[in-house]
């Protein structure tokens, strides 16, 4: 029968998935071989790396040292996700209980950003919260505004303004963060919320329950499965950043991914970096078996 | 307790509009304590509008809505001494039934004993004994819907609004459904306002009936009322099945009067319209109203009237159109001018139903009192 349904034909099957799978296998799963093979290596001369099997690389991994800047990646990594979060679910109920006319606009306005390239737009975050950004002047403005208030009544005038220090620092690293993952998390949120029953909230305000109430028992536990994806989509991709901590962060606000790179380029140390690399992995590995092994929410319709 | 004597809802010229549509025109009803009252309306009519608006979810453009004697501006539903119970049910599904039915109490501040002597009580009350540890999901949708009833009627409401409450069963479980809800409002006697674009399920149920039509109440009923004396043509054309002929009033007297209906003839009544002679008006006729002779008894019962010409009206066609329905047959006869009337038989032997075929030259008649004279 030449009008098979492509999932009963083995061989349409085949010929559809052929070129994704060649594009896996070739593009990613051989490079992630290599590099795993690589992190049982040593090496030997400037280019030169033996497979030896050793299990060396990972010992120096889990060291106190790379160990403590694990952590401070994760930490760093939940705070960006936990203020994402905080951020993102009031915007995307906003979106989803927006008039049907704006809400494209609204959804587009959240997707924006993605047009620019993430390069230039950290760049403009640092000219915003630079000594000499946006941020600074603002805020300098305001005080020397209030100085003068001060002077007109007769008051004595306040000291100098001193810019504050926003830029190349922990601080500067979670906001770019937020800034970048932000939309991740609304995306999926307004997913969830926008397929929750309506009537479901007029229900609990119907029994009684206020406004916050209903969101905190109704809305939330509704839209877990939306939750937990914008928090894996966030945590994820910000637990491996590289560009805004190397941009933005202090000489004490190196991300993991930033000594993976160095171990790559500066410090020409492929085992090590690749065995970083792979414990990285094996933390992500682990957050996305936790999520797959949540218990599934019912729904009913 | 609640004066019976005074209604406990009052809708006084409210309007609403969403933009330039109007959903409702100037309605104003009142709704007595302890009745089932069903606002009937084909859908997009303005009656679940009305619905939202008595519960708080929308708010009138112009008009107000008392409950209980108290205006409910600017209250809001959380507020309001109604409870809902929803078209989709809207039974929390991440909560046990149990749970869904003390979610409002927990709120309200009932203590724990208590609430959970009040959701046994509740749940009994819609036969669901026992299910309390259940998810909605190993329901199925008439017991959700029984959930949806015991979580609003535990909040011992002062009226109980359904939007359409019985629209997702099935036939058989929503004849079942229209005698339980009936007994359920009997007992507890909390007033119930229903919404439905079903007559049948308006008939069966409600005290009284109030047939919406654009945003607008055509008639204010009792059942029997609605369907025997409908008030203009849309509720004789939406409530129930009808022939309507298009006439002019050609005799009105007290105890007579005659309508000339181009096509169908002379149609006689044996009582006075009290409209202007020559006025223009329709007849609703019932097809069950209508008495198909079998052939050859058509003589005899002309011959029988002849004493009382003008009680009897008379007409002759041919069968058109037969559609058998088991307890009754409906025919669709064409008389001699072109123009066709639904006539319904019931078949009250088994063989009823051999008596005529298509093409059959048939009489029929129908007694004076049978048409309703409709002036809109």
């Amino acid at each position: 029968m030449a009008e098979q349904d492509w999932k009963t034909s083995k061989r349409t099957f085949a010929a559809v998935s052929l070129p994704t799978l060649f594009w896996v296998i070739v593009f990613f799963l051989v490079p992630m071989a290599i590099v795993w093979l690589y992190s049982f290596g040593e090496n030997r001369g400037l280019t030169e790396i033996e497979f030896s099997g050793t299990l060396d690389n990972y010992k120096r991994a889990t060291e106190w040292l790379y160990l403590t800047i694990f952590g401070k990646s994760f930490a760093v990594a939940a705070l960006v996700t936990l203020i994402c979060l905080i951020i993102g679910f009031p915007v995307a109920m906003a979106i989803t209980f927006a008039s049907e006319k704006w809400r494209p606009w609204l959804l587009l306005g959240i997707m924006l950003p993605f047009w620019t390239n993430l390069l230039i737009r950290t760049y403009a975050l640092m000219m915003l919260l630079g000594t000499q950004g946006f941020a600074n002047k603002g805020m300098g403005a305001l005080w020397e505004g209030t100085s003068w208030i001060k002077t007109l009544v007769g008051l004595q005038p306040l000291p100098t303004w001193e810019p504050v220090q926003l830029l190349f620092n922990n601080f500067a690293v979670v906001f770019g963060l937020v800034y970048v993952h932000l939309p991740f998390m609304v995306l999926p949120l307004y997913a969830a919320l926008d397929r929750l029953d309506r009537s479901l909230i007029e229900a609990s305000l119907d029994l009684g329950a206020g406004h916050f109430r209903t969101i905190m028992r109704i809305v939330v536990p509704l839209a877990a499965p939306g939750i937990i994806a914008g928090v894996m989509i966030t945590l994820i991709p910000a637990l491996g950043a590289y560009l805004t901590p190397d941009l933005m962060g202090g000489t004490d606000s190196q991300m993991i991914a930033n000594v993976i790179e160095r171990q790559f380029k500066k410090a020409n140390d492929w085992p090590f970096g690749a065995a970083l690399s792979f414990l990285l992995i094996y933390a992500m590995f682990i957050l996305i078996a936790i999520q797959s092994m949540r218990k599934k929410v019912p729904e009913v319709r | 307790m609640t004066d019976p004597a005074k209604p406990i809802i009052q809708i006084q010229n409210v309007s609403k509009r969403f933009g330039k549509v109007t959903a409702v025109d100037n309605v104003s009803l009142d709704i007595n304590a302890g009745e089932f009252f069903v606002l009937l309306g084909p859908s997009g009519c303005g009656k679940t509008t009305l619905l939202r608006m008595i519960a708080g979810f929308e708010l009138p453009t112009e008009g107000r809505i008392l409950i209980d004697g108290q205006d409910m501006a600017g209250i809001p539903p959380n507020k309001r001494p109604v409870n809902m119970v929803f078209q989709s049910y809207a039974v929390f599904p991440h909560m046990s039934v149990a749970d869904n039915v003390a979610y409002g109490l927990k709120i309200a501040g009932v203590k724990g004993g208590e609430i959970k002597d009040r959701v046994a009580e509740a749940l009994d009350l819609v036969k669901l004994g026992g299910f309390g540890e259940r998810m909605p999901d190993q329901m199925s949708g008439g017991q959700r819907q029984r959930v949806a009833l015991a979580r609003s009627l535990v909040m011992r409401p002062k009226v109980l609004l359904l939007d359409e409450p019985l629209s997702a069963l099935d036939a058989k479980l929503r004849a079942q459904m229209q005698f339980e809800l009936s007994e359920l409002q009997e007992k507890v006697g909390i007033t119930f306002v229903t919404v439905t674009h079903d007559q049948d399920e308006a008939l069966s149920m409600a005290c009284r009936i109030g047939v919406i039509n654009k945003g607008e109440v055509a008639q204010l009923a009792t059942p029997s009322d609605l369907y025997e004396y409908p008030s203009n043509r849309f509720v004789a054309d939406f409530v129930g099945s009808v022939n309507i002929f298009e006439g002019k009033l050609t005799l009105d007297e007290p105890d007579k009067a005659a309508v000339d209906c181009p096509g169908v003839g002379k149609i006689y009544l044996n009582h006075g319209v009290t409209g202007p002679h020559g006025a223009d008006v329709w007849i609703a006729l019932r097809p069950e109203k209508i008495y198909l002779h079998v052939p050859g008894e058509g003589k005899a019962v002309k011959a029988a009237a002849q004493d009382a010409p003008d009680g009897y009206n008379f007409a002759r066609g041919k069968i058109k159109g037969m559609s058998y329905l088991g307890d009754i047959t409906l025919f669709e006869i064409e008389l001699e001018s072109g123009a066709r009337i639904r006539v319904s038989r019931p078949n009250l032997s088994r063989h009823d139903q051999e008596d005529f075929t298509w093409d059959d030259k048939v009489s029929m008649h129908w007694r004076a009192d049978s048409p309703v004279v409709l002036l809109g």
